[in-house]
């Protein structure tokens, strides 16, 4: 499909829709890429109501097209997942959605390989799954933001720790678990509660 | 120990009792623990695996769980075998279709198992009859410090216990209940229920698991968030609050199908009874879905005191089953567990295709529920 069409589709004033965007119904071996990235930027360019929160990008035949749909017309475009997309998409869309940026900042996590077990980003993409435990610490700053996405919003482990853990590290886990939850309850205007999370803080200091 | 001495009655998770039981078939818990000092599976050479083998299968089969334990060697073994462990929820379907020296030690009543070179190198699990989910965390929780105690976790302060896929660090721990949910089907609000599980971050699944269909109006729900949130706060946010809404719903439904659905009702559990005691050819997939009609059927009279018509008669039919023992859940789960396809080829001592299983089927079904049929 070539940008004629879409421009004819909008200035004759037909409802915009997804096949009428793509020229045909969508199917797997057409689209050669797809990702979805979530931001709350745009407006919805079906209902021109609600915001814009599914970015959808498709590239066809070398040819970029992006569409920024609400969940309700994303939905009822069928493009949407109504059931949950399978984490592995996601965290792989998520993934696709970096920016490339080792030519202008140099050698970026994209282009490292674990000293460990070898693993890279790209495998990572093509799995869903990691090489080794050091992975979590050399990748950080690429799987910080999925780990967050994956896990509603939460990066701090703050449940059962091995016995044999040394006491200074419990209590430093005890202690960066107590800031976190600290910021939650102030973000939340829960002052009552950030006052006794406070009290627990100064209690292990 | 062999798998036909667990292979001709349902297990103890199966047995149809404990709270809630009218919808919440079964608890389960699970946690993904990985060794530290070795990689993670996807970058582990075949050698590897089997060392990490092992040593997990040394450490468990040496802890004291107050049952006997036995090891079976998944890699090793017939594809019947695999088929029948992932029937009865022992193995997950991933160990049952990976590659490479895997094995899985169960417990002799089987509410304990303990996946080795899984996704994980040990995903172990304990199940429960009805909603138990604080004494499965507890159980398991106490069996995870004794396999501690004897290898060592891949653990960060930052992420918690270190896991193969970024969706179970922290915690690692997967909350789940097999739900019954015909009602909620029946009035079309199965999907409200898919939707108000995304939006509580659960997990909706089939019968079997990941990518598995829901048979016999029976859905598996689970946590999604693993990590932020302690073990026992996850718990008891389902136990207290997800799993006594879920249950509220369904039960609402049903007796919204008594009240202005009876006929629909009856319809169905009259047409399971028949089925069910005619047929001479019946699938998996239908004896499955007239089995939920029939559950429904018992669970409305049992904890509803529902006596409509074609209950009355299902009540009638419980006096005639079974030696005169009557037509419970029991037999029921019975009827379910021992008719799926690995059940029904192990216990015939050899492999039957299709047609003959259907055949088989329907035999034992009939002959179940209908008084003096052989």
């Amino acid at each position: 499909m070539d940008n004629d069409e879409k421009e004819s589709g909008e200035e004759s004033g037909r409802p915009f829709c997804a096949e009428q965007f793509t020229g045909r119904k969508r199917t797997q071996a057409q689209v050669e890429s797809v990702s979805l990235r979530c931001e709350t930027l745009m407006q919805c360019q079906i209902c021109k109501k609600k915001a814009a929160t599914i970015h959808l990008t498709e590239i066809h035949e070398g040819v970029r097209m992006e569409m920024h749909l609400c969940e309700q017309c994303a939905v009822e475009q069928g493009i949407a997942a109504k059931t949950q997309i399978s984490i592995n998409e996601l965290l792989s869309g998520l993934l696709a959605a970096q920016p490339a940026d080792d030519e202008l900042f140099g050698p970026s996590e994209h282009q490292t390989k674990c000293p460990n077990c070898g693993f890279t980003l790209d495998q990572f993409r093509k799995q869903g799954v990691l090489g080794c435990p050091h992975d979590y610490e050399i990748f950080e700053k690429t799987l910080l933001p999925l780990i967050e996405k994956a896990q509603d919003g939460k990066t701090t482990h703050c449940g059962k720790v091995p016995a044999k853990t040394p006491r200074d590290t419990k209590k430093d886990m005890e202690r960066a678990s107590l800031r976190e939850q600290l910021k939650a309850a102030v973000q939340k205007e829960n002052y009552e509660l950030a006052a006794k999370l406070r009290d627990k803080l100064d209690q292990l200091e | 120990m062999k798998l036909s001495d667990i292979s001709s009655d349902i297990n103890e998770w199966f047995s149809g009792s404990g709270p809630l039981s009218d919808v919440v078939i079964s608890s389960r818990i699970r946690l993904a623990r990985n060794l530290a000092g070795h990689k993670f599976l996807s970058h582990c050479s075949t050698a590897e695996k089997s060392a990490i083998l092992e040593k997990l299968k040394d450490v468990i089969m040496s802890l004291d769980l107050g049952d006997q334990v036995f090891y079976i060697s998944v890699d090793k073994a017939s594809d019947l075998n695999r088929n029948f462990l992932v029937e009865r929820h022992l193995i997950s379907r991933h160990l049952a279709l990976g590659k490479g020296p895997r094995g899985v030690v169960i417990a002799r009543r089987e509410f304990f198992t303990a996946m080795i070179n899984e996704e994980d190198h040990l995903r172990i699990q304990v199940l429960k009859a009805g909603c138990q989910l604080s004494r499965c965390a507890e159980q398991i929780s106490h069996i995870d410090d004794m396999i501690e105690s004897k290898a060592d976790y891949a653990f960060s302060p930052r992420f918690g216990y270190l896991t193969a896929c970024p969706t179970n660090l922290g915690t690692g721990i997967r909350v789940s209940v097999m739900l019954h949910l015909p009602a909620l089907k029946m009035t079309e609000q199965i999907e409200k229920f898919f939707d108000a599980a995304k939006d509580m971050n659960l997990a909706v699944r089939g019968l079997f698991g990941e990518g598995t269909e829901a048979a016999s109006d029976l859905y598996q729900l689970s946590n999604q968030v693993t990590l932020g949130m302690s073990e026992s706060e996850i718990v008891s946010q389902f136990e207290n609050k997800i799993i006594p809404e879920i249950v509220e719903y369904e039960n609402a439904a049903r007796n919204h199908l008594l009240s202005k659905q009876a006929e629909t009702l009856d319809d169905k559990i009259s047409r399971a009874m028949a089925l069910l005691q005619s047929a001479h050819l019946i699938s998996s997939q239908e004896a499955l879905f007239l089995l939920s009609h029939l559950r429904l059927g018992i669970n409305m009279h049992e904890h509803m005191g529902a006596s409509t018509p074609a209950i009355q008669r299902l009540c009638k039919l419980r006096e005639k089953v079974d030696g005169g023992k009557g037509l419970s859940i029991v037999t029921i789960n019975r009827l379910f567990m021992l008719t799926l396809p690995a059940h029904l080829q192990l216990n015939h001592g050899k492999s039957l295709d299709s047609a003959r299983r259907d055949a088989l089927r329907a035999k034992i079904i009939r002959s179940t529920l209908v008084q003096g049929e052989q």
